[in-house]
C-alpha cells in the first residue's frame, strides 16, 4: 500500500463523503467550482468523482495545464532550437506531442532527425550536459510554480560547474496572476457566462507557494478557495468544504491539503526562484491571451544559462487553427464537446490544440474518460 | 569441407562480410545459428525446410521485433522473440509446429551479444519444443540498424474444435486475465535512458501454449483469446471490444497489478492498463464456463494470478467502462501511440 | 497540473540527494529544495526532486476529517 496515497483513495470513505455532500448541497442553488489545476481535472475524470456528485454540483474546467497554456509560437521555438541550431533539447514528456504551427510538435521534429530527448528531471539534462561537452544542451523548461524551483536549482548548479554548453528556454508561468486574469474577465465580472461559485486550490502549486497568495482572492472577488489535495477523496472533502462556505455565505481560504501545504509554503523554494528568476512584464498564455505579471524570465545574472540569449530565436506570429476552441475551453467559457472539431478531426491520435493533446487538458480527459456520459446523455 | 571445418569466428564484431552470402556467412552461420539452434533442419543447410505434412488447421503467425534495449531485466530479445511468436500461435489455439528467424544486423554489432541473443532464442525454443527449421542473415551498415532486428514467423496446428477469434465475444460473456499487468513495461521502462529508477520487476516474458491448451481443454468453447502485448490490456480489450461490435464493463479492483508496478506508474504519471505484457493472455468465454476456466488457470503455474475482470456489454459505441476502486466510473481507451511519462 | 508522489526516503548516498522507495521502486532524487529531510521521512516528489515534507500528524487529522463529514451526515439524516 502506497502511504498518504491509498488512504485517500478508499471507496468507503468516499461513500459517505458523497452522502454528505448531497445532503449539504441545497437544492435550491447551483454549485460551480473552478479546479484550477489540471492535475484535479485528471483526478475527477480518472476516478470518476462526478458520478459520486449530486446533480447540482458542476465543475469548471481551469487553465491550470501548463502544457495547455504555453503559446504556439514557445513551442516553434523550442523545435527551432532543436533543428535549426542543432542543440540536445531535453523535454518532459507532457510536451513531446504537442502539436505547433502546421502540427509540428517535438516528436514529429525528432522523427526528422533533431536530437530531442525526454527526460524525467533536470537532473537528467545537466547529465546530458556533462556527457556531451561538445554539444550545446538545452532545457525546455515549463510549468507552474511547482516545476519552476527545479529549474532554478539546475541553473545554479549548472553555474557552481561552470558548465558552458547548458541552457534553459524559460516558460515558467504563475498561478495567481492566471487566476486573477480569470475573475477579472468579462465573462465572469460582467456577463456572468462563467459562473464561478468558489476555487478548488493547486494542490502543489500551493505546498511550493503557501495558502497565504490565495486570500487575495476570497477577500477581493468574494470566491471561497479550499486548497485540495490530489487525490480523489481530497477532491470531494474540498468540495464539501467549498460547499459549507457557499451555503454560509463565507468567503476564506481553507487548506484541505495541510499534510504537505501550510500558509507559508516552501521557503527554501521560493527563495532559490527569486535568487534566479523574475518576473516578465506580460507574457501571452493560449487562451488567454496577454496576461501581465504572470510569468518568469532568467535574471541577468545568469544569462550565460539562458538560451534566449544564446540562441537568436527568429520572432514568431502565433498560428492557431480557427475552429479549436481550446481558448474558451481553458477560461471555462466552453465546454470540449462544444467544439465542432472535438471527437472528429480533433482527436488524441490527431490533436489540433493543446487540450486534446495533454493528459490533463479538458478535452482530453473527457474523450478518454467522459466521452460516454455524453454518448448516454445523447440517447 | 574442409575449409569450414574452422567455425571459429575471428573478428569481435559483426561487418558486411558477414551478410555477403560467401565464407565469412557461413562461418557465422555455423559457430553462432547452428552451433545453439541445432536441429536436423538446419544442419542439412538448404534454403528452405520440408517439415513434411502437419496436421490439423495451419495457422501462421509473424512478429517483428525491434525492441530496446535487447537486454533487460527478465529476458532479451531472443528469448522475447521466441515467446511472442509462440504467445501468437497459442491464443490462435494453436499447437506451435516451428519457427523461422530472420536476423538483420547492424555493422559492429558485438560477435558475443549475437551469441547471447541466439543462445538465449535457443534455449526458448528448447523449452517450448518448437525447432527454428529455417533462417536468414543480413547485415546492414553502421547506423542503419538498431543492433539486431528480428523476425519470426510460427507455424502452428489448430485442433478441430478449436475456434478462436476477436469477433466471437458476445454480451454476456466473462472477460479473464491470466496474471498481473504491466511488469514487462515497468522492467523496460525502468532502464530507459533518462528514467532509471530501481526495481524488482522482471519482465514476465514467457511462452503460454501449455496455459493456453490446458484452458482450451477445460474449455473447448472459449471465444477470444489474446495476448495483450503493445498498448497493453487496454488496447486489446478496445481492439476485440471494436472487432465484435460490443462494449465491455471492467471492475478495476480485480484487475491483477503488482504494487511495485502500481507505484511505478504513479510515479510517471502512466496507466498500468495501458502497459505492455509479454507473458500474459485475456481469455473471453461463455458465463457459464468461467468458474471452471478460472479454476484451471489457476492451478496452472503460469496462472497463478487469474482473475475475471469484467464481462462484455451490449454496447452500439464499444465502449470499455470501467467501475473504479473508488467508486466512480470511467472509459478506458484506446490511447493513441505509446503512454509517455509526464509531470503534469 | 504538476504529478507529484509522497515517498520515504531510504538512504542519504550523498549530500543533497536522497533515495525514495515507492512499493520498492526506488529512485535517487534531490534534496535541493528542503532542509532536514532525514531516513524515514516521506516528502513529496515531483521531477526527481523533495518539494516539501509530508506531515504524519496532517494526514491523520485530514482522514479523521472525511471520517466525521461521514458520521455527521448520518447524524444529520437520523434528526430529520
Amino acid at each position: 500500500m502506497m502511504k498518504y496515497v491509498d488512504e485517500f483513495r478508499d471507496g468507503k470513505l468516499a461513500e459517505t463523503l458523497a452522502a454528505a455532500i448531497a445532503r449539504e448541497a441545497d437544492p435550491a442553488r447551483s454549485y460551480h467550482f473552478m479546479e484550477f489545476c489540471g492535475g484535479h481535472t485528471h483526478a475527477i475524470f480518472r476516478y470518476g468523482v462526478q458520478d459520486l456528485m449530486p446533480e447540482n454540483v458542476h465543475f469548471v474546467h481551469g487553465p491550470g495545464c501548463p502544457v495547455c497554456v504555453l503559446p504556439v509560437n514557445r513551442l516553434d521555438d523550442a523545435v527551432e532550437l532543436a533543428e535549426k541550431y542543432g542543440v540536445i533539447l531535453c523535454s518532459y514528456g507532457d510536451m513531446m506531442r504537442v502539436p505547433g504551427t502546421r502540427q509540428r510538435s517535438l516528436i514529429r521534429a525528432k522523427a526528422d532527425g533533431a536530437d530531442i530527448r525526454m527526460v524525467y528531471s533536470t537532473l537528467d539534462a545537466l547529465k546530458i550536459a556533462r556527457d556531451n561537452p561538445d554539444r550545446q544542451v538545452v532545457f525546455f523548461a515549463i510549468g507552474f510554480e511547482t516545476t519552476t524551483p527545479p529549474t532554478a536549482v539546475a541553473i545554479l548548479q549548472a553555474k557552481a560547474e561552470g558548465l558552458t554548453n547548458f541552457s534553459v528556454f524559460c516558460n515558467h508561468v504563475l498561478t495567481p496572476a492566471a487566476i486573477t486574469h480569470i475573475l477579472d474577465s468579462p465573462e465572469v465580472r460582467e456577463l456572468g457566462i462563467v459562473k464561478i461559485n468558489g476555487f478548488l486550490g493547486p494542490s502543489h502549486v500551493s505546498s511550493v507557494i503557501g495558502s497565504a497568495p490565495y486570500e487575495y482572492f476570497a477577500e477581493e472577488f468574494g470566491r471561497p478557495v479550499v486548497i485540495a489535495g490530489f487525490e480523489p477523496l481530497d477532491v470531494m472533502q474540498s468540495t464539501l468544504m467549498l460547499i459549507r462556505q457557499v451555503n454560509e455565505g463565507r468567503h476564506e481560504v481553507e487548506n484541505e491539503y495541510a499534510r504537505v501545504v501550510t500558509r507559508d509554503g516552501n521557503l527554501k523554494a521560493q527563495q532559490l526562484v527569486s535568487d534566479v528568476l523574475e518576473l516578465r512584464q506580460s507574457f501571452e498564455w493560449r487562451g488567454l491571451g496577454t496576461v501581465p505579471y504572470s510569468a518568469l524570465r532568467i535574471r541577468d545574472a545568469f544569462a550565460d544559462f539562458d538560451a534566449e540569449k544564446r540562441f537568436a530565436l527568429t520572432p514568431k506570429i502565433a498560428k492557431e487553427v480557427k475552429s479549436c476552441e481550446c481558448p474558451s475551453i481553458l477560461r471555462g467559457v466552453k465546454k470540449p464537446t462544444d467544439c465542432k472539431l472535438f471527437g472528429t478531426v480533433c482527436t488524441p491520435e490527431n490533436p489540433i490544440g493543446s487540450c486534446m493533446v495533454s493528459s490533463e487538458g479538458a478535452c482530453a480527459a473527457y474523450y478518454s474518460y467522459g466521452r460516454f456520459r455524453n454518448a448516454e446523455a445523447a440517447e | 569441407m574442409n575449409a569450414l571445418n574452422n567455425n571459429a569466428l575471428l573478428s569481435r564484431t559483426i561487418d558486411m562480410t558477414h551478410g555477403a552470402g560467401g565464407k565469412a556467412s557461413v562461418q557465422l552461420i555455423r559457430s553462432i545459428f547452428v552451433k545453439h539452434l541445432s536441429n536436423p533442419y538446419l544442419e542439412q543447410g538448404n534454403d528452405g525446410a520440408d517439415i513434411g505434412p502437419v496436421a490439423g488447421r495451419l495457422v501462421l503467425t509473424t512478429d517483428g521485433h525491434v525492441i530496446s534495449p535487447l537486454f533487460f531485466p527478465g529476458g532479451d530479445i531472443g528469448s522475447l522473440s521466441v515467446h511472442g511468436t509462440v504467445n501468437d500461435l497459442a491464443v490462435m489455439g494453436a499447437k506451435p509446429v516451428c519457427l523461422t528467424a530472420g536476423f538483420i544486423i547492424e555493422e559492429g554489432f558485438p560477435v558475443d551479444a549475437l551469441d547471447a541473443i541466439v543462445s538465449s532464442m535457443a534455449k526458448a525454443a528448447l523449452e517450448v519444443g518448437v525447432p527454428v527449421v529455417t533462417g536468414d542473415t543480413k547485415v546492414v551498415g553502421r547506423g542503419q540498424g538498431d543492433g539486431v532486428f528480428i523476425t519470426l514467423t510460427g507455424l502452428g496446428s489448430v485442433p478441430e474444435g478449436i475456434h478462436l477469434s476477436g469477433d466471437r465475444a458476445r454480451p454476456g460473456d466473462c472477460i479473464l486475465v491470466s496474471g498481473t499487468m504491466g511488469d514487462h513495461g515497468i522492467a523496460i521502462l525502468s532502464k530507459r535512458e533518462n528514467l532509471e529508477f530501481e526495481t524488482e520487476i522482471l519482465s514476465d516474458s514467457q511462452p503460454l501454449h501449455d496455459l493456453a491448451a490446458a484452458m482450451l481443454e477445460v474449455v473447448p468453447g472459449i471465444r477470444v483469446m489474446r495476448d495483450p502485448t503493445r498498448g497493453g490490456l487496454s488496447a486489446t480489450l478496445n481492439e476485440i471490444a471494436y472487432q465484435s461490435g460490443v462494449g465491455m464493463a471492467l471492475t478495476e479492483r480485480d484487475i491483477p497489478v503488482k504494487p511495485e508496478v502500481h507505484a511505478a506508474c504513479e510515479l510517471l504519471g502512466i496507466d498500468p492498463l495501458n502497459v505492455a505484457n509479454e507473458g500474459k493472455l485475456i481469455a473471453i468465454c461463455a458465463p457459464e464456463d468461467a468458474d471452471a476456466l478460472l479454476a484451471v488457470m489457476r492451478a496452472h503455474p503460469k496462472g497463478g494470478d487469474a482473475a475475471i475482470i469484467g464481462a462484455v456489454t451490449e454496447d452500439a459505441n464499444c465502449l470499455i467502462r470501467m467501475k473504479t476502486g473508488f467508486g466512480g466510473s470511467r472509459v478506458v481507451d484506446w490511447i493513441a501511440g505509446e503512454q509517455l511519462p509526464r509531470i503534469c | 497540473m504538476c504529478l507529484a508522489l509522497p515517498a520515504k526516503i531510504v538512504s542519504l548516498p550523498e549530500a543533497g540527494m536522497a533515495v525514495v522507495s515507492l512499493e520498492g521502486i526506488r529512485k535517487t532524487i534531490s534534496l535541493a529544495l528542503v532542509d532536514d529531510a532525514g531516513i524515514g521521512d516521506y516528502v513529496l516528489v515531483h521531477v526527481g526532486y523533495a518539494l516539501h515534507k509530508v506531515s504524519e500528524d496532517e494526514a491523520a487529522r485530514t482522514l479523521k476529517l472525511m471520517a466525521d463529514s461521514g458520521i455527521l451526515a448520518d447524524e444529520i439524516a437520523e434528526l430529520a
